[in-house]
């Protein structure tokens, strides 16, 4: 049969209502500091996971606040925890701590980590 | 003989101009074109940002201005000042003339009004509010929706006529991003289960405690903040509000639904305010409101003297720097009369 290619795009838009914030949830009750992050993206500039790959704390924050998951699932995984975005940032957010909540979050809901 | 001052506008400006004068020694007559001094502080619930009574400085102003030797004539219009030696003649609306020795000007600030932002339905979807509208609802201490329920979700629009080319408004309003801080603080504190969302282009918390205002609605109350101007807004079939922006830190395209829209009305020059200038030959700025003489070294002062201007007639200003305004308006009338032959 011939093959047209034709495929249904997904959507690039969030979806806020549809989302779940569930993971975002649990790492807000565990560690309050990840309420106030600023998106500065300072912990992002100085991070060395960051300038070898594309790996962005600042980013995995705003995408757990919006409920996409998937794509933070992963990417969390390359973070080496070493500690120097809790250093740098201007609002004192438990940066290590957040990824670490996040990953446990992630094995213990898999379900949300879409 | 005693020196007499005019000034015109009733807000905070114009009253703390009218108590200073009176201090100094001057008899001082107060136009105020409603029934009732005190401007849009007669609208507002609490001030940012320790969250007082804005009613709490109604009375320091009402206080300052019932002294023997201010009058204060409500429901008139001033609508020319023509300078003549050294003199002003001031005319109202019904051509009812006064004379002065200098004249202080603190007309003040209209709110934008916010159904010419079209898309975002004001006046259109019965749950789009604005800012304003909100201060009343807390006066009232009911928060609810047209049909009477309770919003669940609240979004907060910013920079609704400001910051927008679209609308001839290139200025920042200064006061908004700490406002909606402020009603969103409120909005949780009176709906404890609501949820808030903040729609910003830049948070311009450029004032003292702003900044600490913001950190604590993040922190304490949990409201949300995401960078990006709403582009539009519409109504879904269950009546709640359709809201597109782009979530800029995310890089994406953001859609969500919220029962109730909050905007952010900007401050312009006041309709009174640009018909004083017409009539009386007082330059303005590109931004409509009042131009001073000097940015730096003139800011109370026009072009023509003996006209001083108070308040936020000249710019958008807190009631903390509409009230230091105010007074260097009053140092600058010492001034000037001290040295004129009049
Ligand atoms: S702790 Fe993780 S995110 Fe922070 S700097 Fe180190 S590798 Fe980067
Ligand atoms: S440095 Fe802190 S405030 Fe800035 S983006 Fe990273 S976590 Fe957020
Ligand atoms: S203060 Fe904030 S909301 Fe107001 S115009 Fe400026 S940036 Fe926009």
């Amino acid at each position: 049969m011939e093959r047209f290619g034709f495929a249904i795009s997904k959507g690039r838009q969030i979806d806020y209502d549809a989302n779940s914030r569930h993971i975002a949830g649990y790492i807000s009750e565990r560690e309050p500091s990840f309420r106030v992050c600023i998106e500065c993206g300072c912990c992002a500039a100085t991070c060395t996971t960051g300038n070898f790959t594309s790996f962005s704390l600042r980013e995995l924050h705003i995408l757990l606040k919006r409920g996409e998951n998937e794509s933070v699932r992963e990417n969390i995984k390359k973070c080496m925890l070493c500690g120097k975005c809790t250093l740098v940032c201007p609002r004192g957010v438990n940066t290590r701590n957040v990824v670490t909540l996040a990953r446990q979050a992630f094995q213990k809901f898999p379900a949300d980590a879409v | 003989m005693e020196k007499h001052v005019v000034v015109i506008g009733g807000g905070v400006a114009g009253m703390e101009a009218a108590g200073h004068l009176q201090k100094s020694g001057f008899r001082v007559s107060l136009f105020e074109k409603e029934e009732k001094p005190g401007g849009h502080l007669n609208d507002w619930y609490k001030l940012f940002p320790d969250r007082r009574r804005s009613s709490e400085v109604k009375e320091y102003l009402d206080k300052i201005t019932s002294e023997d030797g201010i009058k204060i004539i409500t429901g008139s219009i001033i609508d020319k000042i023509v300078s003549d030696k050294n003199q002003f003649r001031i005319s109202d609306k019904d051509g009812k003339e006064y004379s002065a020795d200098a004249v202080i000007i603190a007309t003040g600030f209209d709110l934008f009004k916010s159904e010419r932002k079209e898309e975002y339905g004001y006046g259109i979807y019965d749950n789009v509010i604005t800012s304003a509208d909100l201060e009343k609802m807390f006066r009232s201490g009911s928060i609810e929706l047209a049909d009477g329920r309770i919003p669940e979700t609240v979004g907060i629009v910013h920079c609704v006529g400001s910051r927008d080319e679209k609308v001839g408004n290139l200025y920042c309003s200064k006061l908004c991003c700490v406002t909606a801080v402020k009603q969103a603080i409120e909005i949780r504190e009176h709906l404890p289960s609501s949820k808030v969302f903040c729609f910003y282009m830049d948070m311009r918390m450029g004032g003292a405690y702003y900044e600490e205002l913001y950190r604590e609605a993040q922190e304490e109350w949990g409201v949300n903040f995401i960078r990006g101007k709403v582009s539009e807004v519409s109504e879904a079939i269950n009546n709640k509000l359709v809201i597109k922006s782009e979530d800029t830190l995310a890089g994406k395209p953001l859609k969500m639904q919220v029962d109730m829209l909050v905007l952010m009305a900007g401050m312009e020059m006041s309709e009174g305010g640009l018909k004083l200038s017409e009539s009386s030959g007082l330059n303005k700025g590109n931004n409509r409101f009042f131009s001073p003489a000097d940015h730096h070294f003139g800011s109370n002062k026009s072009n023509i003297k003996g006209i001083f201007y108070a308040g936020t007639c000249t710019m958008p200003m807190n009631i903390t720097e509409t009230i230091s305004h105010a007074r260097a308006a009053v140092s600058d009338v010492i001034d000037y009369l001290k040295d004129s032959k009049a």
